[in-house]
């Protein structure tokens, strides 16, 4: 440039100023401590074998197996809620509306129905899930090759086709669930209702380097997240191929999302709840200050939720219930306040 | 035509009354042929079932379930579609319907809460209670369409169908604690199958609420322009819109009751007409009311006869070919920008 | 130099653009102008490879933007399109900052910092540097978008309708700062404008369009005649000339 006065350098920081580094890193050290001190009172507290005896370490080992499936549901929901919403230039629409549950209720629906109980068993070899996971993942993929190959590269056009699908897929479901009798019924159901305490945990040695992988690529794609969130026509002018980074970040969404559903089923609101509340704390653009923040707020929540329902209500099982509920209600709150997708 | 511009992006273009006056007869003959097929249809309905009209009793099996089924049909299937419209209308937006806007998923809560709180409630009860619950989602709905700021004709109903989604993830937790999720999927899955003499009648209702739609469609059409431009043109604004909201109500929660949800219903039929037809109000009202009438009784004639003798649920029928043709118009009304 | 060869796009079933066979020399500001609905900003968007045309070539710089790797593309060419809404919440520092991305790939070296405290500076935004852009008034936040594409540090800049939504000092302002881009950063500068006289007063070629197709393309002297701008606009236009230049009177 023609301005050849000499320019004290400066930074350009992903934090307004340092009072938000300070929040942020505040934040983010107080909830390591209590998602370390929930992860310890979660495994040993009230255990009712003397400590150190076989008993007690059977009984932690049982409990340590529901951590990591938190863990891993945490970790899911919000990398693929924050690089969904990065993605798609919104905040308010999350993977989960895009028919991931409906395509799961279908497919556990489908063998219930067409296998009678015996269904039930047969969804969950390790050979199904993995069909279960490549359903899912092919759904996502083709329905934006489809959407973003044709003419128009809407996100709202794109978002109301699966919200609509979604629906659609319901439909089928229902209809087949109304012609279960009641006996199967009850089977589907504690399928289709996310369960914690009751996960799918043979899953699980497949399910955590899977998802490690994903979180990985996405964390090592975090910059270029950040440029991505400027919406398609200023990623482009930033020399993104927008919709190549679009579908990649999809599958690996996909990829997510098939890993939780298939532990525990699906869970409409958490992905938004933590996200939402993410960006509230981190606020700043970077994906390297939102991710941390966001997985650990799930996994807060998922493991303070388990434990209060454990240990005080004695009902674990409405964990993801009772989280469903309260994100449901902060996303009414969101859209009113905000007005806007 | 005259046209009145619409104020909002990709508001729906109603004229009002039409100036080119074609002849009386090219006028009258589609609307008669239509008219032919929609009879046709609905003595089809009549004589189609299990139970064989001819055996002895077969006038009083007739008279009790035959009969009301398809008056039932006729009533809801109008009566639905005709709310689609003035919802349409009102919003300005073509994908606005009760179950784009959780109307259906707050009359469904209000019954499981009928259900939960009075043992054995009557159906008069059970109407009231869906009605007012119906008349409070639609209002929030609204009330929330006037915050919205960005008016875009994806964005509202997608934002109707998440408050559907957060009601009906309520529902599905009261009726899972009460242990009734199987009592809320039966009635979601809207049927006609049981519907039968003394149950029917509370049909009639609608009867009156489509009829005065008749009478006040074109308000609901001024009122969609907004406030301003409503008021200025001497039209009382906030009498509209509270009637719009109560016959919407109404309508909805009668029908929920009687029949169950009919996903879709009065979002495909009006944009069906207008896509054959145009935007012309009037003209298009009587042709609303008739392809209602015919989507419904056709859905109906076909999950009573796929799987004889067992019956599909009109509303999975319904809530299946609906979403496709919604996904039609969306990338439809995509691609032409 | 900017080219195109054949360059045709057809949307919404019935507008068509082109064939437009034109070549843009480089250096200087050249205005596109026409009624509205002419194609002028889809132009400037499939020139900005935000668009691809549905046939023909379009090179930047001797970059084929279809055909070239979108990263170098990125260091030619930056476009600024009209509607600008993030969901993240940037400061006006941060959003200048993302013009280096080509350059930086996210990580910002002491060279990048100096181009975004110059561009700062160019566009007098040092002072607001830490606003966040929905705190600023709409000049100033078209003011960060503009720095935010010359901190890109591409030879050519396009801007669609910088002046929308500028009051009349604003656009004067921002006119002369697109001036002295061109003039004292050497950047070939291609806007969208609606406004003839401020068209020809801070331009150097005026490219008009009706109908999909380029009606004419000439130096600002020899387009600010009466005859030219009736037919590029469809209505009659005088021409006054002023003590600096000639001024398009179409009332």
């Amino acid at each position: 440039m023609a301005n050849t006065m000499t320019v004290p350098v400066e930074t350009t920081s992903n934090f307004i100023n340092a009072k938000h580094r300070r929040r942020w890193l505040i934040s983010l050290i107080g909830l390591i401590v209590v998602a370390v001190g929930l992860t310890i009172a979660t495994i040993v507290y009230s255990n009712p074998m003397p400590l150190g005896s076989n008993g007690f370490w059977k009984i932690a080992e049982a409990r340590v197996i529901s951590v990591v499936v938190i863990a891993v549901v945490a970790l899911s929901h919000s990398f693929a809620t924050v690089a969904f919403h990065t993605v798609t230039a919104n905040r308010i629409v999350t993977p989960s509306i895009l028919g991931f549950e409906a395509l799961y209720g279908l497919i556990n629906t489908a063998a219930v129905f067409f296998f009678g109980a015996l269904g039930a068993t047969l969804t969950r070899g390790i050979v199904s899930y993995f069909f279960q996971v490549a359903m899912m993942v092919a759904f996502a993929t083709l329905l934006y090759t489809w959407l973003l190959g044709s003419k128009f590269t809407n996100v709202h056009t794109m978002l109301l086709v699966g919200v609509v699908m979604g629906a659609g897929l319901a439909s089928l479901t229902t209809f087949m669930q109304r012609m279960l009798d009641p006996n199967e019924f009850d089977i589907l159901t504690a399928r289709l209702m996310g369960n914690i305490s009751n996960a799918s945990t043979e899953y699980l040695p497949y399910a955590v380097p899977i998802v490690l992988v994903v979180v990985t690529w996405l964390w090592l794609n975090s910059r270029r997240l950040d440029t991505l969130s400027l919406g398609s026509a200023v990623s482009t002018n930033l020399g993104l191929n927008h919709r190549t980074e679009l579908i990649k970040v999809l599958i690996a969404v996909s990829i997510l999302m098939a890993m939780t559903t298939s532990l525990v089923g699906p869970m409409t609101f958490l992905g938004f709840l933590v996200a939402t509340m993410a960006y509230s704390i981190a606020d700043t653009y970077s994906h390297r200050a939102i991710f941390p923040i966001s997985f650990l707020l799930g996994y807060v929540l998922l493991t303070g939720a388990y434990f209060v329902l454990r240990h005080i209500f004695y009902a674990q099982g409405a964990v993801t219930i009772i989280v469903e509920l309260i994100g449901g209600l902060v996303f009414l709150i969101v859209i009113m306040r905000k007005g806007r997708l | 035509m005259t046209k009145l511009s619409p104020t909002r992006p990709d508001g729906l273009v109603t004229s009002i009354g039409a100036s080119k006056n074609p002849g009386l007869w090219s006028r009258t003959w589609p609307l008669l042929i239509g008219l032919m097929v929609t009879l046709s249809l609905i003595i089809a309905s009549l004589f189609i079932g299990v139970y064989d009209l001819s055996s002895e009793g077969g006038r009083e099996m007739f008279l009790i379930t035959r009969v009301p089924r398809t008056l039932a049909l006729i009533l809801s299937g109008a009566s639905m579609a005709v709310v689609g419209l003035i919802m349409q209308l009102m919003t300005q937006n073509r994908f606005v319907e009760p179950s784009t806007t959780g109307t259906i998923e707050w009359a469904g809560l209000g019954l499981i809460l009928t259900y939960i709180f009075i043992p054995q409630p009557s159906l008069m009860l059970r109407m009231m209670v869906a009605i007012v619950f119906a008349l409070i989602g639609t209002i929030i709905f609204f009330a929330f369409l006037q915050r919205v700021a960005l008016k875009s004709s994806l964005v509202v109903p997608i934002v109707g169908l998440m408050l559907g989604a957060v009601v009906g993830a309520v529902s599905t937790f009261v009726a899972l604690q009460a242990e009734m999720l199987q009592n809320l999927g039966i009635w979601f899955a809207g049927s006609f199958t049981g519907v039968t003499r003394g149950r029917y009648e509370l049909l009639w209702i609608v009867a009156v609420t489509t009829i005065i739609v008749y009478f006040v469609a074109d308000r609901f059409t001024v009122a969609g322009l907004g406030q301003e431009i409503a008021t200025s043109v001497g039209l009382n604004y906030r009498a509209v819109m509270i009637v719009g909201i109560s016959i919407v109500a109404i309508t909805t929660g009668v029908v929920s009751v009687v029949v169950g949800s009919l996903p879709f219903l009065g979002l495909v039929v009006p944009n069906i007409v207008s896509m054959f037809r145009g935007d012309n109000l009037r003209t298009n009202l009587p042709w609303v009311v008739m392809v209602g009438i015919v989507v419904i009784t056709l859905t109906d004639i076909i999950g009573r006869t796929i799987i004889m003798p067992f019956e599909i649920p009109v509303s999975m029928i319904l809530g299946v070919l609906g979403a496709t043709v919604f996904v039609y118009l969306i990338v439809r009304r995509g691609r032409r920008g | 130099m900017i080219t195109l060869e054949n360059v045709t796009k057809t949307y919404a079933g019935e507008t068509t653009i082109g064939p437009i066979n034109v070549q843009i020399p480089s250096g200087g500001i050249t205005s596109l102008v026409g009624p509205n609905g002419a194609g002028k900003s889809t132009v400037l968007t499939m020139m900005g490879r935000l668009m691809s045309p549905d046939s023909g070539r379009i090179t930047v710089g001797g970059l084929d933007v279809a055909q070239a790797k979108s990263n170098e593309v990125a260091k030619t060419l930056a476009i600024l399109r009209q509607e600008n809404h993030f969901v993240t919440r940037l400061t006006v520092r941060q959003l200048i900052g993302f013009g280096r991305y080509p350059h930086s790939r996210g990580r910002l070296t002491v060279e990048d910092e100096r181009h975004i405290n110059e561009a700062l500076e160019f566009l007098n935004l040092t002072a607001l540097q830490d606003r966040y852009l929905d705190e600023l008034s709409g000049g100033q936040r078209q003011r960060a978008y503009v720095a935010m594409v010359l901190a890109q540090d591409t030879e050519y800049v396009f801007l669609d309708e910088p002046l929308n939504n500028l009051d009349m000092s604003h656009s004067v302002q921002m006119m002369r700062q697109l001036r002295a881009a061109a003039d004292d950063l050497g950047r070939t500068v291609i806007v969208v404008m609606h406004d003839i006289n401020f068209a020809s007063r801070y331009s150097d070629n005026i490219l008009a369009m009706n109908d999909g197709q380029v009606t004419h393309f000439d130096t600002c002297a020899d387009t600010m005649k009466s005859s030219v701008l009736t037919e590029i606009f469809g209505t009659s236009v005088r021409i006054i000339d002023d003590i600096d230049g000639p001024l398009a009177v179409y009332f």
